[in-house]
């Protein structure tokens, strides 16, 4: 009786061991893509939940097909390749996450870029914020402070034939001048107050972005807006569909 | 221990800890199992033991912080959980060898069962103290490098008491390895999670510590970067076209960064400390004198110096930090602290409070989370005496008239600590007999702080302007001002909703109650009794929240109180599988002593181990309201605690050779009970009494306090161990694996009934424990009684 048992019990821990090899493996590219499409659908559903804070039911055609376009598997390690698609963070090394791809798309909708725009990013980490961007507008210039990352994006986004893509490994705090200014400016890397050099190679009506929160929960996204007489307002969007009570009728 | 709370966050410290200490638990289990094969050979599996205790206690850590367990990860990645268990495994396998050591000497010699407890609570009792007299010492890994040559060096011990043959070989190979392991000391390194504030700096090119300090308040390490500047100015006004000065980072075990600043003469180069919003209150009026709350690197002494303060009083816990800033880093902060308008003291707030009688202008608190308990991986929730309804009334007291306390929080969304601040300040002042609290508070938010004003008096038309075109020149927001309209509400900061604004308005009516029954998140203000500050959990908005995990909901997760619930359900069940069912099943096998039923002996011993960690863990904390310092709290009560019941095994042997188990074991349970309800109705008005008397009289009369208390409760496990040993060895280990799981539940058990009703129901419920251990006590013979979980806590 007793053998049996453990007999089955080696079989189960083999069975599980095979199954988590199994999880690591790649798959083919037409099946990256269904999964990316379903992703995408994921992305949808959560916006219309998030309306409320969004102030609209589903983001630009644009953004989106950027989101279904960039091969988010590229930007992540191999053995975490099988998780590319799923909607969550997932860590590239050096301390550093590629974000979750909803809210990869709802920043990069509320900065509201046109395909002539110029964009600066500060925080390139694996490079899949900067590619999106890419996808929809002229030039994208990314800064990363943390050398080996700066340069496997580098040579990633090469790879992918990104050409509209200049990425930069220093220090982020004072922009990147010879380029500025900026239509929109994505700040990826925490930052314990926004540097005011950033703030001043913005656009009058241009449009900053930074995520606020630990690497795997990003708590909300500040979206600062610089007004055309170059005063800032700023928005804090709560990336989530929660009510904490209900604001009585004035 | 602490170890855990460097390497990773302390709500999964404290989950990994708790769950270690089943092996105690577990040693009951598998001793009773095989205790036909080990009793015989007791002197080499004694010896065994020990060794393996010291060994494990090493190699089990090391190994652990290998696995690549992330808190944050928790929720996203189904292979989390299984790291979680299996570094609690491991870690449990020290403590399983130490407890199967302690209980096969009780089952080898049971006729000194009462001798060998006192001991065991005694070297306990001096292990808590020594432990944090290395801390002050070493560096917390080299602190477990000693303590596995303490264990290696116990085995040998053992071997020359129980005069084996091989004791000499043994001391030789002990002593050979302890000088090796004292020679690769330095290279173990700690594998700090790279999630963690400090990992994340030094990634940056040209960032190195460059100097660390170790004490049992955290290891403190600065931090340089030499090509890109650490730049901190939390929340700083996007108006702001200043930059900070250049800064040195001070992480306390990697996180809570404090900054040191590079000294300048030049004071308009600190213009940026004016573009945060703690520079509010220098802007309502002059303030003369100021007392900064928690001191940390100097900022907020700068921001004093910046605005003319005359007199700058500066309280900080840790003296490791303050001598960092005045002497090893003493020339690039410019001795800040030896200013002449600058006055350091070293000490705990409420403490500084209750010896001083001085008055202030201005009370400061930016950011302060002050040490606790969990920073030590003891608590999963902090408790926080800073922020309590008493402890705001406190500020106040030692406010001139018109005089301000600011509280400064970072802002959460949607809002916790700034409302539940705000509720908190509500309250303090209703209780003062304020009855318009709105005429006194003022509530402004960056985009990342928010700063609470209570003044002592009411705002002027003039503050009140003062504060319109401080906020408007900053692009603060007002979420609170007693003019205040709502059209002011959310200018600058757009939120989807006013939401602090409102909160602030119905915190404020005649019931708020209805609104804080109805908000999602808990905002009932902490006191003395529930110094929960950081609470926020509610039962009701689980399952919404959890319904928005995967939606971005995470960070509305509330960890803490989670996470003691959760080691508590697994404690049980583990402990239901790995302990009770064990001794159960195999208690068929074995022939149940007929005379005392078997349900009787598990619930006493259960009963015993709840018991004791009940009053221990509330006694410790309403003696930390008497001591204040954490530390100094913590050493004194523990010590105290275990030397004292050590004490009182040993005597209940006497005891019971004169007046029999009976009358010794109700003397000693109406004697807890009386000394704890005593305690339960003076304590509060006797620390009050006392608060102004110099700390080592506050030890002595803490020391005498406890020790009658401890010394009765050190009896009920030995006097009924004693009763059950003659009857069948076996026993023994039940009662000690029962014991054993019921320690680690009762601690994480007494921590859930202080958050919902406070620490002096933690007492009753002891109180009533007591009583009904007089009724289970298993009659016949003897007993006595063990606090497994106590030598642990530190």
């Amino acid at each position: 009786m007793k053998q049996s048992f453990s007999a089955r019990l080696i079989i189960y821990l083999f069975s599980a061991c095979l199954l988590g090899s199994v999880s690591g493996l790649t798959f083919a590219d037409d099946e990256y893509n269904k999964k990316r499409m379903e992703l995408i659908r994921v992305i949808e559903d959560d916006v219309r939940e998030t309306s409320l804070y969004l102030d609209k039911e589903e983001l630009d055609a644009r953004v989106m097909k950027a989101m279904a376009d960039v091969p988010r598997h590229e930007f992540v390690r191999k053995s975490l390749r099988s998780h590319a698609y799923e909607n969550r963070p997932l860590p590239i090394g050096y301390g550093q996450t590629i974000s979750q791809p909803y809210i990869v798309a709802i920043m990069t909708d509320l900065i509201k870029v046109k395909p002539g725009s110029r964009v600066l990013e500060i925080g390139t980490g694996s490079g899949y914020q900067a590619a999106i961007l890419a996808e929809l507008v002229d030039q994208v210039f990314t800064i990363e402070i943390i050398e080996p990352l700066s340069e496997q994006a580098r040579a990633l986004l090469k790879r992918l034939g990104y050409t509209n893509i200049q990425v930069k490994y220093g220090d982020g705090y004072y922009g990147w001048l010879e380029h500025a200014p900026y239509d929109a400016i994505v700040v990826t890397a925490a930052a314990s107050h926004i540097p005011p050099p950033l703030l001043d190679q913005l656009k009058p009506g241009g449009k900053m972005i930074i995520p606020v929160g630990g690497r795997f929960m990003t708590q909300e996204l500040l979206l600062i807006d610089k007004k055309p007489d170059g005063k800032h307002q700023t928005r804090q969007i709560l990336p989530v569909s929660f009510v904490p009570f209900t604001r009585e009728q004035e | 221990m602490n170890l855990f709370s460097i390497i990773q966050w302390h709500h999964f410290a404290y989950m990994i800890i708790s769950l270690a200490l089943l092996g105690y638990g577990i040693s009951g289990s598998v001793i009773f199992l095989l205790q036909g094969t080990l009793i015989p050979v007791y002197r080499p599996v004694y010896i065994g033991a020990v060794l393996l205790f010291g060994i494990s206690s090493l190699a089990c850590f090391l190994i652990a912080q290998m696995i690549p367990f992330n808190a944050e990860e928790v929720l996203w990645d189904v292979r989390q959980p299984f790291y979680l268990l299996t570094v609690f495994l491991l870690l449990s396998i020290p403590f399983f060898f130490a407890a199967s050591a302690i209980c096969l000497t009780f089952m080898a010699f049971r006729k000194s069962i009462a001798g060998i407890y006192a001991m065991d609570l005694l070297g306990a009792g001096s292990g808590s103290l020594l432990i944090i007299l290395l801390l002050y010492l070493f560096f917390p890994v080299k602190v477990l490098v000693l303590l596995a040559i303490a264990g290696l060096l116990a085995a040998v011990v053992g071997a020359w008491e129980l005069k084996t043959g091989y004791r000499h070989w043994l001391t030789a190979a002990v002593i050979g390895t302890a000088v090796v392991l004292i020679m690769v000391m330095s290279i173990i390194q700690l594998e700090v999670s790279p999630y963690k504030s400090q990992s994340q700096q030094l990634q940056i090119t040209g960032t190195g510590i460059i100097t660390e300090r170790s004490s049992p308040l955290g290891v403190l390490s600065v931090i340089e970067s030499r090509d890109v500047p650490i730049r901190h100015a939390p929340g700083m006004s996007l108006q702001s076209r200043t930059e900070p000065l250049p800064q040195m980072a001070v992480f306390t075990n990697g996180e809570g960064m404090t900054v040191l600043t590079e000294h300048t003469t030049d004071i308009s180069r600190l213009a940026y400390l004016d573009q945060v919003s703690w520079a509010l209150p220098y802007h309502l009026s002059q303030a003369e004198r100021v007392l900064v709350v928690g001191a940390g690197g100097g900022s907020d002494i700068l921001q004093a110096i910046y605005h003319n303060a005359g007199q700058i009083d500066a309280v900080e816990l840790n003296p490791q930090l303050v001598e960092l800033v005045q002497k090893d880093f003493g020339d690039f902060t410019g001795r800040l602290f030896e200013r002449d308008e600058v006055t350091i003291h070293i000490g705990e707030i409420r403490d500084f409070l209750s010896l001083k009688q001085d008055k202030y202008q201005l009370i400061q608190l930016v950011m302060v989370d002050g040490f606790n308990a969990s920073s030590s991986g003891l608590y999963a929730l902090n408790e926080s005496y800073i922020y309590t309804v008493e402890a705001i009334q406190a500020y106040l007291n030692h406010l001139e008239p018109n005089g301000y306390l600011t509280v400064s929080r970072w802002v959460k969304l949607p809002p916790r600590d700034t409302l539940k601040l705000f509720a908190t300040a509500v309250t303090a002042l209703k209780e003062n007999g304020i009855n318009k609290p709105e005429q006194r508070l003022l509530l402004i938010r960056s985009w990342q702080t928010s700063t609470l004003v209570v003044k002592n008096g009411i705002f002027s038309a003039n503050e009140l302007e003062a504060a319109r075109r401080f906020t408007n020149n900053r692009s603060f927001d007002l979420a609170c001002a007693p003019d205040m309209h709502q059209g002011e509400a959310n200018q600058y900061n757009k939120l989807t909703t006013p939401v602090f604004h409102d909160a602030c308005r119905k915190l404020l009516s005649p019931d708020p109650q209805d609104f804080i029954n109805q908000y999602k998140f808990n905002l009932q203000p902490a006191t003395d009794d529930r110094p929960f500050f950081h609470h926020f959990f509610k039962w009701t908005s689980l399952p919404e929240i959890m319904g928005l995990k995967d939606k971005g909901g995470m960070p509305l997760i509330e960890w803490g109180y989670l996470v003691l619930i959760g080691t508590l359900l697994i404690a049980f069940l583990l402990g239901l599988i790995l302990i009770v069912l064990p001794l159960k099943w195999m208690g068929r096998a074995h022939k149940d002593n007929r005379s005392i039923p078997y349900w009787r002996i598990l619930v006493y011993f259960f009963t015993v181990g709840l018991a004791f960690m009940f009053n221990e863990i509330a006694m410790i904390q309403k003696f930390i309201q008497f001591l204040h310092h954490p530390i100094f709290a913590i050493a004194v009560v523990l010590t105290t605690f275990l030397v004292f019941a050590g004490i009182g095994s040993k005597t209940s042997e006497q005891l019971v050779k004169r007046l029999g188990y009976k009358q010794t074991i109700w003397i000693s349970l109406l004697a807890i009970v009386l000394i704890s309800g005593g305690y339960l109705a003076g304590l509060q008005w006797f620390f009050s009494e006392f608060a102004s008397i110099t700390a080592p009289l506050k030890i002595l009369i803490s020391v005498l306090l406890i020790s009658p208390l401890a010394f009765f409760m050190g009896m009920p496990f030995p006097l009924a161990l004693a009763v059950i040993s003659p009857h069948d060895e076996s026993l023994i280990a039940r009662a000690w694996g029962i014991n054993g799981w019921a320690s680690v539940i009762s601690a994480v058990l007494a921590t859930i009934t202080a958050v919902h009703f406070g620490f002096s129901v933690v007492i009753v419920i002891a109180m009533l424990l007591y009583l009904m251990l007089g009724i289970l006590f298993p009659h016949q013979e003897s007993s006595r009684e063990q606090p497994t979980t106590t030598r642990h806590q530190l």
